[in-house]
Parts: C-alpha cells; structure tokens; sequence
C-alpha cells in the first residue's frame, strides 16, 4: 500500500512540476479514430486501477495521473501493441497492485481457484443431505 | 445543552440495554411471569432513548452549533438545509449513531408487535438485540461520541464532501441501515431460537417479515446507490465491484438466500440449521458491510466516513458478535432436530441449489474483496476487481438464473422430469429464441456474458409470469404475485445489464462551439458555456443542443463543472436525458487552448432496466410482505373465532 502510493507520487511529482496550467494530454480525453483499437485501449484501461485514486480504475477517473495513463496507453495501442504486451509493461513498471486482472502466481493461486473450491464443496454438502434423507425416506 | 441531552440519552439508552440482556438471561433461565413481562417495556424505552440521541445529534447540525466538534468537522453554516439534516449521518460518529438508533427501534417493534412467537424465545431474542446494541453503544460511548464539544468552537466547519451533497445523501445510507439492522433482528431470532432450543416453523414465520423487510430495504439501498454513483462520479459506471458495493451486495445476498430457505422451513419444516446458520451469515455480512469499509482497512471510492484508528474496537466487535454466535451454533447445532426430507426435483430441491448458488457467490465477493489484505499480509501488493468478479461470479449468477426461471414451476416435495420439462418448453424457447434473435441481428458483437445475459432474461421473464398461467388472476394469493414481479425484475435487470453493457456508445471529443458530434442516435452541439450561482458552489454550465435522429425536436442538457469552497473541490455533475429506451449522459470537462472544450457522452440503451428492474424486486418483496401478514392476520383470526365458538 505504502510502496505503491509512494511509487504513485513519485511518478505524479515530475510531470505536475511540469504541467499546471497546461491542457492535459490529447488523448487522455479523446479517443483513438480506429473503433477496434479504441474497443481495445478501453477494455485494458477499464482493468488497470488508478493508484492515485480511492479504488477506481484510470477509465473512471478525474486524476492527472489517470488521464494520463490513458494517453500512454492508446498511443501504445495506436502504435500497434498488444493489451496483454502493455499489461505486461505496466506490471513491470508498477507492481501487481496496477492491475484489477490479478495475474496467476503462487500468492493469487487460491483466488482463482476459490469458485472451483467452493462450488465443489457446496455441491458436497448438498448432495450428502439428499443422500441421507432419501435413505431415511425408504 | 442539546448535544449534552443527547450524550444523557445515549448513555441512558445503554444503560436500558444493559439492563434489558440481564433481564431477559434472568427470565428465560428462571421462566418467571414477572421477569418476562419486564423486558418489553424495557426494549421499547430502550428505542425511544436511542432515536432521542438521534434527534439531538440532527438538532445540533441543523442549528449548525459549531462548538459540537462533529458539527464543526463536517458541516458548514452556508450548508443548504437539507444536508444539514442528512450530514447528521455523512461522517463517521453519526452513521454509527443512526445505525444503533435503527437497531434500537427495531427491538421496540419486535417487544411491542410479535405476539405469535413461544414467549420465551421472543425474550430471548430481546436479549440477544440488547447484547448487540450494547456493543454499538460501548464503541459510540467510548470511542466514537458523536457530542463532544470542540473548544474553543471554530468560526465555522470545514463542510461537507460535495459528493455528497445530493438528495441521494438523505435516502440511502438510512435505507441500507435498515436493511442491515434487519437482518440484526433475524440474527437474534436465530439466537433466541438456539438458546430455547425452538427451531422451527414458528420461528421461521416470526422472522421472515424481519427478513424481507431487510431484503426489501437492501435491494433498495443497492439500487438507488447504484444510480446515485452512476450520475456522480461522472464516468457512466453502474458497477464498481469496489469494495463498498460490494459490502452492501453481499448482505443481499446472504438475505437473499436466507428468504428462500426461510420460506423452506416454515412451508415444509426443512433446512432447520441451514436457515439458522445462514441468519447468523447475513448478520455477519452487515457487520462487515458496516464497520470493516469505515475502518479503512480497504480503500473505496465510495468511503467517505473512515476512521482508522478505531479498527481494533471494530474488529474485537466483530470477533465478539461472529465467534459467540458461531460458538452457540456449534453448541446447540446438535439440538436441532432434522427438519423434513426432499426429493432432488422438487421445490425443495431448486431452493437447496438456489442457496448452494447464491452462497458459492457471497463465498467468491467475499474472498475477492479480502483477498487484497491477505496478499499483503504475505508481503505481495495485488487488486482483485471487475475481471476477477465477472469472470467468475458471473457464470454462476446466470446459472442461478436458469435455476430461477425453473424453480417456482416446481412442485413441492416431488416432482416428475417430463412434467416439468413441458412446463419449461416455453421459457426454453423464449431463451433459445432471444439468443438467437440478439446474435443475428446486433449491430455489434456480443460478448458470452452478455449474450448469455440477455437470452436468459428473456426465458426468466416468460417463466417466471408462469405461476399465474391459467390461474383465477383476482384470487391468485398476493405473496405469488410478489414472487412474480420480483423474479420479473431480476430479468428486467439483467436485461438492462447485458443490453447496456453491450450497445453503448461512447464518444470523448474536444468540441468546438457550433461543430456537433454524433453520439448513438443523438446529435449533440455545443453552444458555449456560462457561469452559474448556486447555495454554495458556483459552476461553469455548458449547453448542449441534442436532436435525436434527422428530424427530432431539440432539446438542452446542461452538464456542469462546479466549485465548492468548503471543503475546496471540483465536481461534474453529469446532465442525463432519458428516453423509453435508455440515457444520454453528458459530462463536461476541461477547456484546451485552442477554445475547445473536453465533453463526454455516452448513449447507454437500456440502462434504466437496470435501476427499474431492481425497483421492481423491491416492490415484489413489499407485496410478498403484505400477503404473507395478510395471511397470518386471517389465520389468527379464524382461530380466535373459532376459539369464541
């Protein structure tokens, strides 16, 4: 939590220094002309929170630092990579606390394993109960 | 005086609570007339104390005394009137203070309407609401005093969030409220139920009002939240699956599962411990929703009253309240008999799988919501959101779907296959026909949730206006035309859902002034912006010029940028048009240099589906309400006449 806040206003301070008063960048508020690569840019950017923020994702927010990830990434989609190469990127650069898709690892292991889990296990407890009551039935 | 009024209440209100547990432990182990008697009275003055607190702590914030610190921190004399009264409970101290209010009230209504329930398992249940309430009064007494005095009193407060400064603030943190403390009063039917060892089906006819009430209350706490967070935010989201909503969603569901198996035990006196245990979840599920998001321990959007600070107080609390009502289970769980005996496919048999599903799913919100603070604590920092939650909640939410569709068209306690396939032919075909009918014709491609989605819909709403099929409509019994338009509503819902989800049109221009931009079937033109004045913000207006389609009337919206100095903060507030078959929503951002304007606008067909749909579940629980007290009210009085004959 720490980590990442600090990493957050590190990241904000430069361009803040930089940018007040000026006009965010073009396409944090705009969209890509090409409707497949927006489609594209749009999906990835709803799955990659904003860590300035309180629990949004960059495609619902009004921070600096939101509007402008959005803008690296449809100029990253526009210059013709791949979500799951700029999710890759962002990771990297970030940490896994960027992304709302939690990538498969030992620690999220139990996470992505908890529907099979837990179905199996209420499946379990239901179909004991309809076995011992059709035995008291006959 | 007034704040020290209510501190005496407040105080005295715990006393009562305090007073009214020994009351009621004394009465229902020695079973004495005398000690019975005492503790109704004792609840319900108990109530009055509470909602007396209440009253001073709204008094004070309308009279906006700035020498009460609560007042000062959160509140603003240029306030307009009626957040003055709804920012009584916009903060941390006087959330908690309505929410004992509520929980005191309630336990008065329980001591003065409940006549039907064994005397001493109501007194027990008495005990257990003064138990829990004693706890809420210990953490406001001790370490939340909505009264205390700041000295010396500032000039004036700091204000309140303006996000919260919308009518939405004086509906829905009360209504959620009542929601959760309804389910209180299911959890100490529960607990009363254990300590008399009374499971049964008069037990589970004296709290499934209590039941459905809470439901009905959550799923209108949901909604309007849900809308309210839609037009605020700005960014035309319904859904966050943030840690708040989700807070809120999984008390619903507990409730939701527990009025089906409710329902279960007091038609056919199965599921006995299942509904007992599950009483002891969804209350569980309300403290968590209340108390774990304003410790802070999870950030939120939607957080506004958060404290970290009393975090141990909230958890001792919690592990208080939970573990001894899990303990008492593990106790008594023994002592409650097997209840009745089902086939597979019956009834019975698509309850059981109803709240297998709906459990799998509070199972699955519930680990993706905490799973952030176990990861930490094994030193990796990680999110879990909409990619998780859809993916894996939502499989089985349509699942349950289906199961919904068929499950009132099952007969209770056995039913035959190809009976019941008949019965389903039509809902089937409706499914098969609107997926089809959806997949040929979009104008764009439909993800597999969401096709899956809308065909579904379609099958449930034809399956679930079934139960009335060839049934004399004026004498059909009013808790079934609940049911009818309750599961009509889901299927309104998750139409709205899948339709919005897929068909929206998004576009986010620079726009010049007089150049219009096509959005959906609309046409929207800037006209330019102007300055406006309200209570206590001033705002930058713009006008939009919408047509729809070639030869449509025009009309204006007029998003806003506003200003608010106390506290400072800039907010958009959205300009939303609606039509019969969805919204334009509107936003008006930054200007560029160049004269330009940043908008967005979004055409959303079908979202309102969303929010009418979940109207449509409230009004469904309200009229299975009133049949169920109907009911009960004839069945009382036949007895008492045929008791006079």
């Amino acid at each position: 939590m720490r980590r990442a806040a600090l990493l957050a206003l590190l990241l904000c301070a430069a361009p803040a220094a930089a940018d007040s008063g000026l006009p965010p960048a073009a396409l944090a508020y705009t969209q890509l002309p090409d409707a497949a690569q927006e489609a594209k840019a749009k999906a990835l950017m709803e799955t990659v929170r904003c860590v300035v923020c309180q629990g949004q994702s960059i495609a619902d927010s009004d921070a600096d630092m939101a509007g402008d990830m959005r803008a690296m990434i449809r100029q990253r989609i526009a210059a013709g990579e791949t979500p799951a190469q700029i999710r890759k990127w962002l990771i990297a650069r970030y940490g896994d606390y960027i992304t709302y898709d939690p990538p498969l690892s030992a620690v999220t292991l139990p996470l992505w394993l908890a529907p099979l889990v837990l179905l199996g296990l209420g499946a379990w407890i239901a179909r004991a109960s309809f076995r011992r009551r059709r035995r008291t039935n006959e | 005086m007034t704040a020290e009024a209510g501190l005496a209440a407040l105080w005295l209100a715990a006393a009562l609570a305090g007073l009214q547990l020994l009351l009621a432990g004394l009465a229902v182990k020695r079973g004495e007339a005398t000690l019975l008697g005492a503790v109704r009275p004792v609840a319900i003055v108990q109530g009055i104390m509470a909602l007396i607190a209440m009253g001073a702590l709204i008094a004070v914030f309308c009279a906006s005394d700035m020498s009460v610190a609560l007042v000062a921190e959160n509140s603003h004399s240029a306030k307009p009137m009626l957040y003055k009264f709804a920012g009584a409970w916009g903060n941390h101290e006087g959330s908690m203070l309505l929410w004992v209010t509520i929980l005191g009230l309630a336990g008065g209504a329980v001591a003065l309407f409940e006549r039907r329930l064994d005397e001493r398992t109501l007194i027990a249940t008495l005990g257990g609401q003064a138990a829990i309430a004693l706890g809420f009064y210990a953490f406001l007494l001790f370490a939340s005093n909505p009264f205390g005095r700041a000295d010396p009193a500032p000039p004036d407060g700091a204000g309140l969030n303006p996000l919260l400064q919308d009518p939405g603030l004086a509906f829905h943190p009360p209504t959620l409220y009542i929601g959760y403390v309804g389910l209180s009063v299911a959890f100490s039917f529960a607990i009363g139920a254990l300590v008399t060892r009374d499971v049964g089906p008069a037990f589970a006819r004296a709290m499934r009002p209590w039941v459905l009430g809470a439901w009905i209350f959550l799923t209108l706490g949901i909604t309007a939240g849900s809308y309210w967070a839609y037009y605020e935010l700005g960014w035309g989201g319904w859904w966050f699956w943030d840690p708040v909503e989700n807070a809120s969603l999984m008390p619903w569901l507990a409730a939701t599962a527990l009025l089906h198996s409710v329902t279960v035990l007091a038609t056919r006196d199965g599921l006995r411990a299942w509904t007992v245990m599950l009483a002891v979840v969804a209350f569980s599920m309300s403290m968590i929703g209340t108390f774990l998001v304003r410790s802070g321990i999870l950030t939120s959007v939607h957080a506004f009253a958060v404290d970290p600070e009393r975090g141990a107080f909230i958890l001792a609390l919690l592990a208080i309240y939970i573990g001894g009502a899990l303990a008492l289970f593990a106790l008594r769980v023994g002592t409650v008999r097997a209840g009745n005996t089902f086939e597979f496919l019956s009834r019975e048999g698509g309850l059981v799988i109803n709240n297998l599903l709906l459990s799998v799913i509070l199972g699955l919100v519930l680990i993706g919501t905490f799973y952030p603070i176990v990861a930490a604590a094994m030193g990796t920092q990680l999110s879990v959101g909409p990619p998780f939650f859809d993916g894996t909640a939502g499989p089985i939410a349509l699942v349950l779907v289906a199961v919904m569709a068929a499950g009132p068209l099952l007969r209770w306690r056995r039913d035959d296959m190809q009976a019941v396939l008949e019965r389903l032919m039509l809902p089937i075909a409706a499914t098969l026909f609107a997926g089809a009918g959806v997949f040929v014709l979009s104008s764009k491609p439909v993800g597999a949730l969401s096709l899956a989605g809308l065909a579904l819909a379609a099958g449930l709403a034809v399956a679930s206006v079934a139960p009335l099929w060839k049934r004399d409509l004026r004498r059909a019994p009013l808790f079934l035309y609940g049911m009818v338009v309750a599961h009509l509503g889901i299927a309104v819902t998750l139409a709205g859902m899948a339709a919005s989800t897929t068909w929206t049109e998004e576009r986010l221009v620079a726009a010049r002034v007089g150049e219009p931009v096509q959005v959906g079937p609309f046409s929207v033109t800037f006209e330019g912006v102007n300055p406006v004045l309200g209570a206590n913000w001033s705002a930058l207006e713009a006008r939009l010029a919408v047509q729809r389609g070639e030869d449509g009337a025009t009309f204006y919206l007029r998003p806003q940028s506003r200003f608010f100095a106390n506290p400072v903060t800039n907010t958009s507030e959205s300009a939303i048009a609606t039509t019969l078959d969805g919204q334009l929503y509107t936003v008006l951002g930054q200007p560029d240099n160049a004269g330009r304007w940043q908008l967005r606008l979004w055409w959303k067909p079908w979202v309102t589906l969303i929010w009418l749909g979940g109207a449509m579940v409230a009004i469904g629980g309200a009229l299975s309400m009133l049949g169920h007290i109907l009911r009960e009210r004839r069945a009382t009085r036949r007895a008492m006449e045929a008791a006079w004959a």
